[in-house]
């Protein structure tokens, strides 16, 4: 197998006295989507902020493209290649498709905004994405619905060359045609060549697009394997009760926070 | 019909999406397009210009001097001062912020001008600039306050206006009053750009815009992105100069109440400057990072700090604009007045221009507004106590239609924003 492009070793994350992440591994492989599976509260988000620098570690590598880099703030991940769709997206209702992809990131030529340059790009991107949906990038965002929304944060991501893009929940809020849209689209980052991580409670979902699927149970890894060589149920039971036949937390019952 | 299909399929497969170049190809879809937009709530200026032009239809049927050209030039003066505060006051609106102590601002900055030249025998200039910089100080404060305390902007601001009305009371002394005769600084309202010097302005701004509009139509359209159509842009034009130049014909026009034995001629210098501070701002809002970020910052404050935009930074800088915009409005005023008394800046000063920026289109719920609006519905606003001077009336009625009218706007505002949000535009 392919080295990963990202990999968390033994990573530990305490609040206070609840001790959240045990000793986690996790890995992110380039033309991979991995999907992060796990009950409420198993610990999904907490380790997607500390993948994007927004929670520190309290033990554990970051290690990325073979190499432990320290990492202080969401700033160094990004100049990292790494970018988070946030479950709550951050997009702003006043700006148009153009202007949110470049948010915090725009093109200057002189002392003025380059807008040409940051259509066009943002056009290529969405492109090359085949996203067909959009009526016209100089559309404002208020006006598009969950799933475009989903796909402009997700083009934004993309823009940037990003060599790894995070999902928390993406289709959480959306309809069939829509989640269609999203899981079509993160399918074609993955054939690009970029890491995907998928955060999602839904099955079928993660079933038709994850390559491998990493199982969180209280916070430990319960398994991560390719998902091919997993079932519907299997899953559901790795979520659950932490294991599933030979695979899963050896012992369960010392597994607890 | 199938012919549409086809060539719309074509255009997605190239361009990866539907509809896209050709979002107006006529100028009646651009027209379709504006209609829809109005139907959603998005109505920009047009409150205000139908409001102007209510007031100009009441006002000239109740008195036959509302519309003469010296009345006209005479609004344009009053206008001035509160156009400029309304142009502050957008960038704090923008952020769904709000500075009630803009107007008492202004009214301190004059002071301070007024006495460093009575009192020091300073120059205009370096005078206006100790004004202008006290404005920006005291825009400091309240943004450091609001941003770094965390207090509501209303409630800084409120304590601001009371204190700041202290400053002129005490330095002039209640009933007194400080002259303003600065030959420069009164003469912005007193005195007349020469003639010619206001034709060849307007015809370098007239064509200065149809430049910037036709360079910008051939690029967008060269590089296939979205652009509106040539005869929108051509329709533009036209409507812009129609404007600028029958503006600057009027105002050319010899409009002495004695046309035999004096001449009064050519645009006030009051104009220029407002004019100016118009187009500075625009850019600065449409054409720079800051502007982008600011608007993003009153769009989702959460969504410009992980785009990693210094949302403190910009919420103080916007509070300092405010506040030295109000400076400028201050001098117009005690400009046009002659004088700077301890009430000046106070009353409904800064309703009238709350009430400017709204009427011509900037939401207080903060996110949408323009420079522009300010300048459209600061004359829309200054309107008011112009027709009800002429009409004689006592004051308390111009109290009434300045609530009237900041009621009516806030909730034009309201409207539209919930129509919005239906229509999703
Ligand atoms: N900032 C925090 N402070 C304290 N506890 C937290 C914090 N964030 C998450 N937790 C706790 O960590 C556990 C894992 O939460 P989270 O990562 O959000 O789970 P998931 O996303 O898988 O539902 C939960 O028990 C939650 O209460
Ligand atoms: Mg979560």
């Amino acid at each position: 197998m392919t080295q990963p492009l990202l990999e968390l070793r033994g990573v530990n994350k305490s609040f206070g006295a609840v001790h959240v992440l045990h000793d986690v591994d996790f890995a992110v492989y380039p033309g991979q989507v991995t999907a992060l599976v796990g009950d409420n509260g198993a610990g999904k988000s907490t380790l997607v902020k500390i993948i994007a620098g927004i929670y520190g570690r309290d033990s554990g590598d970051y290690v990325f493209e073979g190499e432990t880099v320290a990492v202080h703030g969401p700033r160094d991940v990004a100049a990292l290649g790494v970018e988070v769709v946030y479950q709550d997206l951050a997009l702003c209702d006043n700006l148009d498709i153009v202007e949110n992809m470049f948010l915090g990131r725009e093109e200057t030529r002189g002392i003025g905004l380059d807008e040409v340059a940051m259509e066009a790009r943002a056009r290529e991107t969405l492109a090359s994405l085949s996203v067909r949906t959009v009526k016209s990038v100089r559309q404002s965002v208020s006006s598009l619905s969950g799933g475009q929304r989903q796909t402009v944060a997700i083009a934004k991501a993309v823009l940037w060359n990003s060599k790894i893009v995070l999902l928390d929940e993406p289709t959480a809020a959306l309809g069939v045609a829509q989640t269609r849209q999203v899981l079509d689209l993160v399918r074609r980052l993955a054939d690009r060549g970029l890491g995907v991580v998928l955060i999602s409670h839904n099955m079928t979902d993660v079933f038709e697009v994850a390559d491998r699927i990493t199982a969180l149970y209280l916070g430990r890894v319960a398994a991560d394997v390719p998902a091919k060589d997993l079932t519907h149920s299997q899953v559901v039971e790795l979520i659950t009760a932490g294991r599933s036949g030979d695979l899963g937390i050896t012992n369960v019952a010392t597994a607890t926070i | 019909m199938t012919l549409q299909t086809e060539t719309t399929d074509q255009q997605s497969a190239a361009h990866g999406f539907d509809n896209d170049n050709r979002q107006a190809a006529t100028i009646g879809d651009a027209a379709r397009d504006y209609l829809n937009r109005l139907r959603g709530g998005d109505m920009g200026s047009l409150p205000a210009i139908l409001g102007l032009v209510v007031l100009f239809v009441v006002f000239s049927s109740l008195h036959d001097r509302f519309l003469t050209t010296y009345n006209m030039a005479n609004l344009v003066v009053q206008a001035g001062s509160i156009c400029v505060l309304a142009m502050g006051l957008v960038f704090v609106l923008l952020l769904g912020e709000i500075d009630l102590s803009a107007g008492v601002a202004g009214g301190a900055s004059a002071t301070i001008t007024a006495l460093v030249m009575i009192d020091h025998g300073w120059t205009w200039w370096t005078a206006a600039l100790a004004g202008i910089a006290i404005g920006a100080l005291i825009g400091l404060a309240i943004g450091s306050l609001v941003t770094l305390l965390g207090i509501p902007s209303f409630v800084v601001t409120l304590a601001f206006f009371l204190a700041l009305q202290a400053v002129p009371l005490k330095l002039i002394g209640s009933g007194g009053s400080l002259r303003f005769d600065d030959e420069v600084l009164r003469g912005l309202s007193i005195k007349n750009v020469p003639v010619t010097a206001g034709w060849i302005a307007a015809v370098v701004i007239v064509l200065g815009f149809a430049a910037v509009q036709l360079f910008q139509y051939r690029t967008r359209a060269t590089r296939g992105l979205v652009h509106k159509p040539l005869a929108l842009v051509l329709v533009q034009v036209g409507v812009l100069a129609a404007i600028v130049l029958g503006l600057t014909a009027l105002l050319s026009a010899n409009r002495a109440p004695n046309p035999d034995i004096f001449t009064i001629a050519g645009i006030p210098w009051v104009a220029p400057v407002v004019i100016a501070l118009l187009l500075f701002w625009t850019f600065v809002l449409t054409r720079t990072r800051f502007g982008r970020h600011l608007y993003a910052v009153g769009g989702n404050a959460e969504a410009a700090r992980r785009a990693g935009i210094n949302v403190t930074r910009i919420k103080i800088t916007a509070f300092v604009i405010a506040s030295s915009m109000a400076a400028i409005s201050g001098l117009l005023a005690a400009s046009y007045t002659g004088k700077v008394s301890p009430g000046s800046g106070g009353g409904n000063v800064l309703l009238y221009a709350v009430g400017a920026a709204v009427i011509g289109g900037t939401s207080l719920f903060g996110g949408r507004g323009r420079a522009i609006d300010a300048v459209v519905g600061g004359l829309v606003i200054a309107t008011i106590p112009n027709g009800l001077g002429l009409l004689n009336q006592a004051s308390y009625i111009n109290f009434l239609v300045t609530g009237g009218v900041l009621l009516l706007a806030a909730s034009v505002d309201a409207v539209s924003r919930r129509r919005r949000s239906a229509a999703g535009v």
